[in-house]
């Protein structure tokens, strides 16, 4: 795909608005925030083969270890548990949808404190290494029902690749604090003038960009855009041109007054050898502070990078295709490959 | 309408769906009359390819009737009988002006996705993960094509469906795979794997002037194909040191390229180191036939890689590759480059692509049909599914 960051970017980086002191955050950062659930759950799929293999192979030493008695019963115990131990932990490794075995670890640890419990009662146990183990076992528990919950919380199947928002949410929302940069290109099949004159009738913005609800404009430099925020809520500003070189360069910022201060460029040049022209986009946003301020991080924060990303390929879905290209699963929004139950909303005809 | 589901490992239904609707302009909605389980689909079977969800209708190769265009189709009519290639090709973006179909840079709307694992996007497929971009598969009644006019290829109704059906994926990809070879007079070409894409491989080979061909797997049903069918002479992996007999065979040379046309689940000498290392997840693939191939080729030969890989591969021998000088050429297959000419070849009776089908059943039974085939029951080889 010819979509990639650019982190030196002359050609854009020149509105008075943009990069002033506001720390970047750098797209590849955002998109690549680690899937919580799954790496949390291959972490614990591989703690569970090492305790199984240790119970199984040692389990004289792990006696010593939590502090039970080593007799010939303890250690056939300390065996059966390393085999479920090492059972969760391959079904978590292998299996396609691992949350079920994650859970089955969550069963597991309980059992082990049923267990430790028990040998809190016995007269040779010792009770201080007995008290670590089962702190021990609790601090694992948690991690268990975490990343239980992380992986079947969002209804996604375990390994698929959309999993463990909560955490990518949770980064993209703290770094909003700083606010928000991004710079994206892509390399499109048309030449610059008929790119250049698409974007700068600001009203042609929304069908690409997701985020946008609609771009009215209010005369040649000045335009108002709403924009969409969680919960059916929408943002509003006003915006006003500040560079506008043809088939080169656009350059806006958001007025006083707007929810969301703003600003954006957008350059067209031409790639080497004719191949089409290289768009590169920098957007910023600054939020207010306060609960509408932290709304707002929210549904920009999210994943900004990815966010910009995806719009500049609809964007030259839209110039070469006429089209924005749907799946079965991406025209719902989501869910099974499969057609949709309802006729979907077409995105034919594009002005050309 | 009826439609062949996902439902997870090892886990299908063939059960009600909402019937395809146009979505975009370029669609078109083909009543499907023959598809086709592949060699690529028991990966998806097997929960090799990330990005599955339940309810995920399956199927690449499939070929129909059109019952309705999108307002922007111009070249197919309501009626015309096409087959339909497995990638989603646009016909417009750089990849696509440059034939490189199933690299094109739109047609997959969750390139993210696919961005994250490799890098760069490919095009979308049908019926193949979300990664790939969610498409609906076409082993069901009907399916939605998008881009109508780039895709698929009207046939004539003297052909039946069983000879032209495999121009959707298989057939043009054991061409290309041969054709990565770059076959001049005189070569021996050694392939990896004898289902239908190694069994098109051979073939193809010989149409592209091959001198020889030997044909390698464990299965004798697959190798009398290979020898009986296509001509060549062949080597069971598990009677005999494969690195000597093609030495001895070649004079000691080494064939001039070799095709792998098995892909990520590879069985062999290797597997159970392979296979350990898959599920602890410190590789994706198993590339036992892979490092074969490159293991075998002469020096300055190619390896030409169509067998599906999707991750990440151990032990990978790039100390051959460098000093020995081979050329690595892969790719999913350009299906819409081949679609022309492979129709031609069938139509002047160069070759008839049915000689692969072992097993016909009804779409209901699909199911069955994965099995049968995963587990090489009954001597399958090859199945078609009828709606």
């Amino acid at each position: 795909m010819a979509i990639q960051e650019a982190t030196q970017w002359p050609g854009v980086g020149g509105s008075h608005r943009i990069s002033a002191g506001s720390r970047a955050v750098s797209p590849r950062q955002q998109g690549d925030a680690p899937r919580g659930g799954e790496m949390l759950a291959t972490a614990l799929g591989w703690f569970s083969i090492g305790l199984g293999l240790a119970e199984l192979a040692m389990p004289r030493s792990v006696a010593q270890m939590i502090g039970v008695n080593d007799n010939e019963q303890n250690r056939g115990v300390l065996r059966a548990v390393g085999l479920r131990e090492l059972a969760s932990g391959v079904a978590i490794l292998t299996r396609p949808r691992p949350a079920g075995w994650v859970w089955s670890r969550v069963g597991g640890d309980a059992m082990d404190l049923a267990l430790l419990g028990a040998a809190f009662a016995s007269e040779q146990s010792r009770k201080d290494r007995l008290a670590a183990a089962t702190a021990a076992v609790l601090g694992v528990a948690a991690l268990d029902i975490i990343c239980g919950e992380r992986m079947s919380g969002d209804g996604q199947s375990g390994r698929g690749a959309r999993g463990g928002g909560m955490l990518r949410q949770f980064l993209g929302a703290a770094k909003t604090e700083h606010g928000i940069r991004v710079h994206k290109v892509v390399t499109i099949e048309k030449p610059a003038d008929e790119l250049y004159r698409y974007w700068r009738d600001f009203e042609n913005l929304p069908r690409f960009m997701r985020y946008l609800e609609s771009v009215r404009k209010m005369d040649e430099r000045r335009s108002h855009w709403v924009a969409k925020a969680p919960m059916g809520r929408t943002v509003a500003w006003d915006a006003e041109i500040t560079e506008d070189r043809p088939n080169e360069r656009i350059a806006w910022h958001s007025l006083p007054g707007a929810d969301v201060d703003n600003s954006g460029a957008v350059a067209f040049a031409a790639a080497p050898g004719g191949r089409g022209t290289v768009v590169r986009v920098e957007l910023e946003y600054n939020p207010p502070g306060g609960v509408i301020g932290a709304t707002i991080a929210r549904a920009f924060g999210k994943e900004p990078g990815q966010q910009v990303q995806e719009d500049l390929r609809r964007f030259k879905q839209v110039m070469e295709l006429g089209e924005i290209v749907q799946s079965e699963a991406t025209v719902k929004g989501g869910g099974p490959a499969r057609p949709p139950r309802e006729k979907p909303a077409t995105t034919m005809g594009a002005p050309r | 309408m009826k439609a062949n589901c996902w439902y997870g490992a090892n886990k299908l239904r063939v059960e009600d769906v909402p019937d395809p609707k146009i979505i975009n302009a370029h669609d078109a909605i083909v009543r499907v009359t023959s598809t086709a389980i592949c060699g690529s689909d028991l990966h998806l079977y097997n929960g090799f390819i990330p990005t599955m969800e339940r309810g995920d209708i399956l199927g690449h190769e499939f070929m129909g009737e059109v019952m309705e265009v999108g307002r922007e189709v111009k070249k197919l009519k309501v009626g015309d009988r096409v087959v339909v290639p497995f990638p989603i090709a646009c016909g417009v973006c750089f990849s696509c002006k440059r034939q490189l179909f199933s690299l094109c840079e739109n047609t997959n709307p969750n390139a993210w996705m696919a961005e994250k694992l490799w890098g760069y996007s490919p095009a979308g497929l049908f019926g193949y993960s979300h990664m790939l971009g969610g498409y609906a598969g076409g082993q069901a009644e009907y399916a939605r094509v998008p881009f109508a006019d780039v895709g698929p290829i009207k046939v004539p109704n003297g052909l039946s469906d069983e000879q032209v059906l495999f121009l959707s994926d298989i057939f043009p990809t054991g061409y290309m795979g041969a054709e990565m070879c770059g076959i001049e007079p005189g070569d021996t070409i050694a392939v990896w794997g004898c289902g239908p894409v190694g069994q098109f491989a051979i073939k193809s080979a010989f149409l592209l002037g091959a001198e020889r061909v030997i044909a390698i797997d464990r299965f004798p049903y697959r190798l009398r194909m290979a020898r009986e069918e296509g001509g060549a002479e062949t080597l069971d992996y598990e009677e005999v040191d494969i690195d000597d007999a093609l030495k001895e065979m070649t004079g000691g040379r080494g064939p001039d390229a070799c095709i792998d046309a098995v892909g990520m689940e590879a069985h062999g000498f290797e597997y159970a180191y392979d296979r350990a290392k898959q599920a602890m997840m410190l590789e994706t693939d198993r590339p036992i036939a892979l490092r074969q191939a490159i293991m075998s080729c002469r020096n300055g030969g190619t390896v030409s890689v169509v067998g599906v890989y999707g991750g990440f591969i151990d032990k990978f021998p790039m100390g051959v590759v460098v000093n020995r000088a081979l050329t690595i050429k892969s790719g999913q297959t350009h299906v819409q480059r081949y679609l022309k000419p492979l129709l031609d070849r069938i139509e002047k009776g160069e070759i008839d692509p049915s000689f692969v089908i072992t097993h016909r059943m009804s779409l209901a039974d699909a199911p069955k049909g994965y099995e049968t085939f995963l587990n090489k029951e009954d001597d399958c080889m090859k199945v078609v599914l009828t709606p």
